[in-house]
């Protein structure tokens, strides 16, 4: 025991300890770990026809090809957006920043059924992109906006306290020494921010591959073209093809595994960063 | 969470020569438009139109909704789940937090890691886990039908999938509170022969109860409005295993556009609660 744990006079250690790791068995590891097992039930052959049917595929493409738009776009806007609240004072800046939390608040399904309300081709603003023959709501235009809205709260929250961090005093000394706007964006800002960004756009990226809700409302859910990799589980247990939903997540779930790894990677790469910084 | 730049911050950028020339207040005025427009078009509109259509036909139309007994079983079933998962979540978010703030052992950070899994993992997924085990084709299906029990497609799978889905809320708005407040003043309680519910209840509670009432309101937001992992295990019986939002979802699918809108604005309405709720938190943690 004490070389497990340091020696320590608080008193509870084993019980909330064994009763979180009970609980964290029970719930979450077990389950995935059926997950695991039910996929290995199946050969290898029966494995790759399942992941390499046309339609499922195509449900990758959609899913990954959309949140790296969508991950890009929370990219851009979400540095806009965290730049404009951290360094701009303006009417309504704390009502904005406590909204950013909203898509995170609000159930999927209201807001999935909301854009759909708004982007349709009667919606406020559906209706005035139809002259331009520009159709959002029921194409894969529809998965990037609704991945994009669930994504910003992630990139914008994990932008803003590093932006906060930015050391004023360099900019000051940089422009001084006759550095321009760009060039100080370049040199000082964007380096100190790169790691929040990048732990951002992982995040929103991987909230995005396993959005379900917001998505498919506004998708259409059309074969081969509009159809998310979630959506494509739940086709297949609605047709008693267990093996095949289960291969499907097992893909996913290792996905999100190496998503979530990196994410960890990113931010110990931005704490060193940081403490070198400090120094 | 980050707060916005300090009072004396934005006065010192202000003050500085140089500041307020033309081409500065050229980009904060298009970083601000930028901004508002993009929120505008993604989140304000929606918003908006929540309330807009549930209210399109009239207040008689939008109470009128409510009366529905299918849509009171859902409300029924949300507030059910919810009273049973926020708890257990809570208890586990606590007990996790004091085992991780609290000692040093090995293989801490793979299970903080762990807790944090069923956040990355696809909500679709959350579901289907359960289906696999307990389904008619799972590993448990023909043993709980020979039992007569039922789990997926009734209350426990429910249950299960949201809590699931909910489990790291609590867990993580704790650790890290608990672990920069450090352990000085609970080894200063048992020293002086408190023991340890005592100790907690008296030196710890106080220290992170706004921290845990911010994890409990998002657990309970977020088990509320859970979609994908209840709508798996859910199977839709109308009126018996729909939730809040599987009924709008059902609603909208028939059209009712004023019913799925009424009730998304109770959901919508509860989101706000929540944000209200943080910012409440937040402001006073500064004062």
């Amino acid at each position: 025991m004490s070389s497990f744990r340091q020696p320590s006079i608080l008193p509870g250690f084993g019980l909330t300890l064994g009763f979180s790791v009970f609980f964290l068995c029970a719930l979450v590891l077990i389950p995935l770990a059926a997950l695991v097992m039910k996929t290995a039930t199946m050969g290898w052959d029966d494995f790759l026809n399942v992941l390499f049917d046309p339609r499922v595929l195509a449900s990758f493409r959609l899913s990954f090809g959309a949140s790296l738009l969508a991950a890009t776009l929370n990219g851009i806007f979400g540095f806009v957006i965290a730049w404009t609240l951290v360094r701009y004072d303006f009417p309504g800046r704390k009502l904005i920043d406590a909204l950013i939390d909203m898509p995170f608040a609000l159930p999927t399904a209201v807001s999935g059924i909301a854009l759909t309300a708004v982007f349709a081709e009667n919606g406020w603003i559906g209706e005035h992109l139809a002259p331009f023959g520009i159709k959002v709501a029921y194409t894969w235009i529809g998965v990037v906006v609704a991945l994009t809205l669930i994504g910003l709260p992630f990139v914008v929250r994990s932008i803003q306290p590093a932006l906060v961090e930015v050391q004023r005093d360099l900019e000051d000394a940089a422009e001084t020494l006759g550095a321009g706007r760009f060039t100080i964006f370049r040199r000082i800002i964007l380096p100190t921010v790169t790691p929040a960004l990048l732990t951002g756009f992982t995040m929103a990226f991987a909230r995005g591959v396993g959005e379900y809700g917001s998505v498919i409302f506004i998708a259409g859910n059309l074969p081969m073209k509009t159809e998310i990799a979630p959506l494509l589980i739940v086709i297949k247990l609605e047709q008693f093809d267990y093996v095949g939903a289960a291969a499907i997540g097992f893909l996913m779930l290792v996905i999100s595994f190496v998503m979530l790894l990196s994410i960890n990677l990113l931010q110990t790469w931005g704490r060193r960063r940081h403490v070198a910084a400090g120094r | 969470m980050a707060g916005g730049p300090s009072r004396a911050l934005l006065d010192e950028i202000a003050s500085r020569p140089g500041r307020d020339t033309f081409v500065s207040s050229v980009i904060k005025g298009a970083f601000i438009t930028l901004s508002l427009l993009f929120l505008a078009a993604l989140l304000f509109a929606p918003l908006i139109t929540v309330f807009a259509t549930a209210l399109s036909k009239g207040f008689e139309m939008y109470f009128n909704s409510f009366a529905d007994p299918d849509t009171i079983a859902a409300i029924r079933l949300t507030l059910i789940t919810a009273a049973i998962v926020v708890p257990t979540n809570t208890v586990f978010g606590v007990a996790a937090a004091w085992a991780i703030a609290k000692f040093e052992f090995k293989g801490k950070s793979i299970l903080i890691t762990l807790i944090d899994l069923p956040i990355a993992v696809s909500p679709v997924i959350s579901g289907l886990i359960y289906v696999l085990l307990f389904g008619m084709q799972g590993w448990f299906g023909l043993w709980l039908q020979e039992h007569d029990i039922s789990i997926v497609f009734a209350l426990p799978g429910i249950i299960l999938a949201t809590m699931f889905v909910t489990f790291p809320y609590v867990a993580r708005e704790l650790i890290p509170l608990m672990q920069q407040m450090g352990n000085d003043e609970e080894e200063a309680a048992i020293t002086l022969g408190a023991g340890g519910i005592m100790t907690f209840f008296h030196v710890t509670l106080p220290k992170i109860r706004w921290g845990l009432l911010y994890g409990v309101i998002l657990c309970n937001a977020r088990a509320m409005g859970e979609f994908g992992a209840v709508s798996v295990v859910s199977g839709h019986i109308r009126g018996l295993t729909t939730t809040m939002p599987l009924h709008v979802e059902i609603l909208y699918q028939e059209y009712n556009f004023v019913g799925a809108f009424a009730v998304a604005s109770l959901l919508t309405l509860l989101a706000v609660l929540t944000l209200i709720i943080k910012s409440l938190i937040e402001w006073r943690q500064k004062t």
